[in-house]
């Protein structure tokens, strides 16, 4: 029986491996993966959800994206707004997509007490697309994007 | 060319005023909105209430069916001390079909609305109050024929749990207003369905 377990866990290590998993962050750790860096990587941080349809029409115009810079320093990281009660849910909806970049998933609590960390002017309406630098941010934007509006200002804040 | 910088930063400025919409202290304009009934609605029609809570909301919108139940008990629970709430569907139906008002009026039917559920068609109220999500909130107090904003944002500060919310958010402000003390804090900000404007 045991050797059974072993095989099948073999098995399926490969797919374990290259699952891309969406991880639960809080607030905090969401701002150290991206906002606090110091170093000239180009994080690009995306707010969306499964249920939110301009968010997923938005999706493949940054996978795009991802594979265009994916050998510069540039970092993309999705942020899922669904309920962790909805985690499986998510990883499903990636895994179907086979997203690629960070997939976080942000368990921050009251959202009152960071949607003005994160910018501000957002309202809290998704999509919602931030950029840092250096441990500054360089862009915000409320609201989705074009295919060309992304390339164009991920291109501008590449420099 | 001074000048010009000048008048495009005064221009920016304007842009950006006229986009923002209500800050808490102005006046909301009223409204003449179609009801799930067929019948039209206004703040006006309402002579003896002491002010309304005013909630942009949709069908289609997660966040607003989680809340749908404590809308309702919001209304329940505030209309009979004055403060009844109004609900505006602002979503252009052709870019969401459950947002069409045949869904509106089958939602207030099944969940039996006491309170107006009004299409926003022109998209007009939701533009000038400034509601950019579904749901958001305005708390407004009635001041002779002027109707003052009070609060704006979000009903409480837990949209996934009713049972583990810790901030009444709308339900403090109307107290609040009941009681004649400040409201505190006056806005909020929550994640929601970005309003679907027409193009």
């Amino acid at each position: 029986m045991k050797n059974i377990n072993k095989g099948f866990i073999l098995l399926l290590f490969p797919f374990l491996l290259a699952r891309n998993k969406v991880t639960v962050v809080n607030f905090e750790q969401l701002q150290n993966s991206s906002a606090k860096k110091s170093n000239d990587t180009l994080y690009i941080v995306n707010f969306w959800a499964t249920w939110c349809d301009p968010c997923v029409k938005e999706l493949p115009a940054f996978q795009q994206e991802y594979k265009k810079y994916a050998k510069r320093k540039v970092k993309f990281i999705f942020v899922s707004m669904n309920s962790q009660k909805e985690l499986g849910k998510v990883q499903n909806f990636t895994d179907t997509q086979k997203l690629e970049g960070m997939l976080l998933l942000l368990n921050g609590g009251n959202p009152n007490d960071w949607i003005d960390k994160v910018d501000s002017t957002w309202s809290g309406s998704i999509p919602a697309t931030a950029m840092y630098k250096s441990g500054k941010k360089v862009y915000f934007r409320e609201g989705e994007f074009t295919p060309e509006s992304l390339d164009k200002v991920i291109q501008s804040k590449n420099k | 060319m001074k000048k010009l910088a000048f008048l495009s930063a005064v221009f920016i400025t304007l842009c950006s005023f006229a986009f923002t919409g209500y800050n808490v202290g102005d006046k909301a304009m009223d409204f003449k909105l179609k009801n799930v009934d067929g019948e039209m609605v206004s703040m006006s029609d309402y002579p003896n209430a002491k002010g309304f809570i005013v909630i942009f909301t949709c069908n289609h919108c997660p966040f607003a069916k989680a809340y749908e139940d404590r809308i309702i008990a919001l209304d329940a629970r505030y209309a009979p001390k004055g403060y009844p709430v109004i609900a505006i569907n602002p979503n252009d139906p052709t870019a969401i079909a459950e947002d069409d008002y045949a869904t509106m009026q089958q939602r207030a039917k099944a969940k039996n609305y006491q309170f107006p559920y009004l299409v926003d068609n022109t998209q007009n109220i939701a533009h000038t109050y400034g509601a950019t999500r579904t749901p958001h909130v305005f708390v407004l107090q009635k001041s002779g024929s002027d109707f003052i904003v009070k609060y704006i944002g979000a009903i409480d500060d837990n949209s996934d749990d009713a049972s583990a919310v810790k901030e009444k958010y709308v339900e403090n402000a109307v107290e609040s207003l009941l009681a004649g003390t400040p409201v505190n804090p006056t806005s909020t900000k929550a994640i929601g369905c970005g309003i679907k404007w027409k193009s």
